[in-house]
């Protein structure tokens, strides 16, 4: 956008008769659009621009953050030290990092993988079917775990699952339970699952709608059952829904702070995924440089992850 | 062939990008060299804005502080800069956060060379912030008028010392604290425990709990430790012990901290017969985000026998007048909470050969370095520190303040303040000014977590050996 509006006049003024020669000049069999090189480099240094701004500087920034021991307070908040691949190594051979990756992975897993993505779809095929009221009333209740804001929703969880006095302790009469203390893995995963579910049933509702009525019946009318349809009619023409959706929810569960408004990360760092073991190394510990090694890690890792899919995709798009 | 100028042109443009990267990451280093500028700066302006901020607010925590600043300090003090023929306005910063947040809101934005002009630090804070440039000796900030200043005869020379470093003031002191045993008389009386208590040893402590452990439905022992706890863990619970074990956590002579020492070790394994061996304490509450307002609510409730605490809790956890305590008020108080000193781990085997021990935490308001407005923040602070203001920053309530006249003519009314004022203050300890600090002091909850969740004592100390080392060096570590 900004790079048409910021070069479109140019054409009506005299600096586009000056790139004229050179464009000619320039032009060869790859040039489709036969703008040249010029104009085309004005083209896309606005977008280059922002790309350099706000992408690759932040990116050169935590990277150069990383190599320093870079203190929130303290002598090393006026000097950082230079260490090298220190801060990496060092998060490396912590085993609170490998506790936290661990943690990330089953987290992710149990919650979106598993989580979101079954009920997301157990929603979306049972709903189809439901009387009009009953479907509105079920998709009202799920966006709305979706939409509400997470420190209203976490204030909720945090009285439902209050050790005393709380609703699931009343209701399960069960009192003095500590959920989040005993559990706080399943914690954070059951309150994921709730939290998330919205998304991936809209968009399974979407894609079961783009599923052909006629298919559905033709394989109704030779005797499929539901678990044959599901597997030869319907699968085949959800198969990239379910990709992107389990890359999306994959990275967002990846990334995800709101564990830590749940549980803080405890009790003994069992509900320690990454992003809150980077908050509580830079901020709470105020180790900005080892923070910023950490950061640098899950980027990596954010990017197999989503390689990963993206490999996925295109195989099956082959 | 086409692809390489191409190629080259990308390499090219990314050096670029690097270059620009790294030029720019060049501030990192550069940054806090600046330091204070002229004292005299803007002394004449005509219209001047200060900005107070303090971990405060009104309806919430610490609500008698906020409404004292807002309501009576920033009136009073802009009346009285007028009739100098100064307009100075004066804003204040409201918070109501857990006080380790408070800490990491408050260095985000110094480290931005932004930040309030006027601020609290903690004495055990100062040597942190003065390497990273967030505080300056005030005389650097203001000018010689500071040593001068009349209030200094007022304040109590450890008083005075939680707020310097090498002989120079960062602050002006706001009050102090020590902490003791505070006990819930009735439920003693139900254990058959005498009414006047006083533990001479841990064991003391262990052989009450003992016998409140028979009454149903009551927590006998609460002693911080854990990491939810955050700083509470060290003063009320941690470091009081390690002095009662003779050991302080870093000593200026050597410059050593405690490692893997019999002093460390004795604390863990009386956090874990607390916890574990015997079951006098809750080890849940230890692991609880919320942890320390629980057990003020439960001691408030009469279901909590002994806590270790300032006289924080005394003040604006239990007082009688709920406007200040809301709900964990006890109307009872006097009669009910009763308080004594924290016993050396043995008669004689506290630090520096005491039978009781105690830590003190406080600190003072101090003007950032990189205020536009140093001479009105400097009467600002002296304003907020005279007599009056601070018996109005008080009301009804009665503190330890950091003024000797206040403080003869309100402790009186009070039999636990005085009793902390003559019993307590004596000898009690503070925490380092040392930069390493806060770092080790996050080791200490951690240890102290895990010895209450049970981990043998052996594994704990040594791991712990092994952060302090990483953090400040083997030579700076002592063990035996």
């Amino acid at each position: 956008m900004s790079a048409q509006t910021t070069s479109a006049p140019t054409d009506d003024t005299g600096a586009a008769d000056a790139s004229r020669p050179r464009r000619t000049g320039r032009t060869g069999p790859g040039d489709v659009a036969g703008l040249g090189v010029g104009r085309a480099v004005l083209f896309v240094v606005p977008a280059l621009a922002l790309i350099a701004a706000f992408l690759v500087f932040p990116a050169l920034w935590t990277l150069y953050l990383g190599v320093l021991k870079y203190d929130l307070a303290g002598s090393n908040a006026a000097a950082p030290q230079f260490v090298g691949l220190g801060n990496y190594t060092d998060a490396l051979t912590d085993p609170r990092f490998a506790n936290s990756v661990l943690l990330t992975l089953a987290f992710v897993g149990l919650s979106a993988v598993l989580g979101q993505n079954g009920l997301g779809f157990l929603l979306a095929a049972t709903l189809r079917r439901a009387v009009g009221w009953v479907r509105m009333l079920v998709n009202g209740l799920v966006l709305l775990s979706w939409i509400l804001p997470g420190t209203v929703v976490v204030f909720l969880w945090q009285a439902l699952l209050d050790r005393n006095g709380g609703t699931l302790n009343a209701l399960l009469d069960t009192p003095g339970a500590a959920w989040t203390l005993d559990h706080p893995l399943a914690t954070i995963v059951v309150f994921n699952v709730w939290r998330g579910t919205a998304f991936s049933m809209l968009l399974y509702s979407a894609a079961l709608d783009a599923v052909p009525a006629s298919h559905l019946e033709t394989a109704r009318l030779y005797g499929s059952g539901p678990l044959r349809t599901f597997r030869d009619v319907v699968l085949p023409r959800i198969r990239g829904h379910i990709l992107t959706n389990t890359l999306l929810i994959t990275l967002w569960t990846f990334n995800d702070f709101t564990p830590y408004m749940l549980t803080g990360g405890g009790p003994d760092h069992r509900s320690e995924t990454l992003p809150v073991y980077v908050y509580r190394m830079s901020i709470e510990g105020g180790q900005l440089g080892f923070g910023s090694a950490i950061s640098l890690i899950m980027l990596v890792i954010n990017l197999v992850i989503a390689l990963f899919y993206l490999r996925l995709l295109r195989r099956r798009g082959q | 062939m086409r692809s390489r100028p191409i190629a080259a042109r990308s390499a090219a443009a990314l050096a670029v990008l690097v270059t620009v990267g790294l030029t720019a990451a060049g501030c990192v280093s550069a940054k806090h060299n600046s330091g204070s500028g002229d004292p005299q700066r803007n002394a004449h302006a005509k219209h001047a804005t200060l900005t107070i901020s303090t971990n405060a607010i009104v309806g919430g925590k610490n609500a008698q502080e906020a409404t004292w600043i807002s309501k009576t300090l920033i009136p009073a003090f802009e009346k009285a800069e007028r009739a100098k023929g100064r307009d100075v306005t004066v804003k204040y910063q409201q918070n109501g956060i857990d006080d380790a947040k408070y800490g990491e809101k408050l260095e985000l934005s110094l480290k931005a060379d932004g930040g309030p002009d006027i601020y609290i630090i903690g004495g055990d804070s100062i040597s942190r912030y003065a390497k990273a440039g967030y505080v300056e000796p005030l005389e650097k900030v203001v000018g010689s008028k500071v040593d001068s200043w009349p209030g200094w005869q007022q304040v109590d020379k450890s008083v005075q010392q939680n707020v310097s470093m090498n002989g120079k003031y960062y602050g002006v002191p706001n009050g102090v604290d020590g902490r003791v045993l505070f006990y819930n008389k009735k439920l003693f009386a139900k254990a058959g425990l005498p009414a006047n208590w006083q533990p001479t040893s841990w064991a003391d402590i262990i052989a009450a709990g003992r016998k409140l452990a028979k009454l149903s439905g009551v927590t006998p022992i609460q002693i911080d430790a854990g990491t939810p706890m955050g700083e509470a863990t060290t003063m009320q619970g941690f470091l009081p012990l390690l002095a009662g074990a003779g050991q302080q956590i870093y000593d200026t002579k050597t410059g050593k901290y405690q490692g893997d020492t019999k002093a460390i070790r004795d604390v863990l394994s009386f956090y874990r017969s607390l916890y574990v061996t015997d079951k006098l304490g809750d080890p849940k509450l230890q692991q609880d985000p919320n942890g320390r307002d629980e057990s003020f609510s439960e001691f408030s409730k009469g279901k909590l026998g002994i806590i270790g605490e300032s006289d924080y809790l005394w003040r604006s956890i239990v007082c009688p007048d709920k406007s200040i305590c809301n709900a964990t008020a006890m109307a009872d108080r006097n009669s009910t909470v009763g308080y004594a000193l924290i016993p050396a781990e043995k008669p004689g085997a506290g630090v520096g050969g005491q039978d009781f021990v105690s830590m003190s935490g406080g600190g003072g308001y101090t003007i950032n370095p990189n205020t536009k407005y140093p001479q009105q923040a400097w009467d600002l602070l002296t304003f907020m520190r005279s007599p009056t203001q601070i018996k109005a920053q008080l009301g009804d309530t009665v503190q330890i303040t950091a003024n000797k006249q206040v403080n003869s003519e309100i402790l009186q009314k009070d039999p636990a303040l005085s009793f902390i004022a003559d019993k307590v203050l004596p000898i009690t300890r503070f925490r380092p000014s040392e930069e390493h600090y806060a770092s080790v002091g996050a080791l200490l909850e951690e240890a102290s977590g895990q010895a209450a969740a049970g981990k043998p004592i052996d594994q704990i100390a040594s791991r712990y050996q092994q952060g302090v080392v990483k953090l400040v060096g083997a030579d700076h570590v002592s063990s035996d």
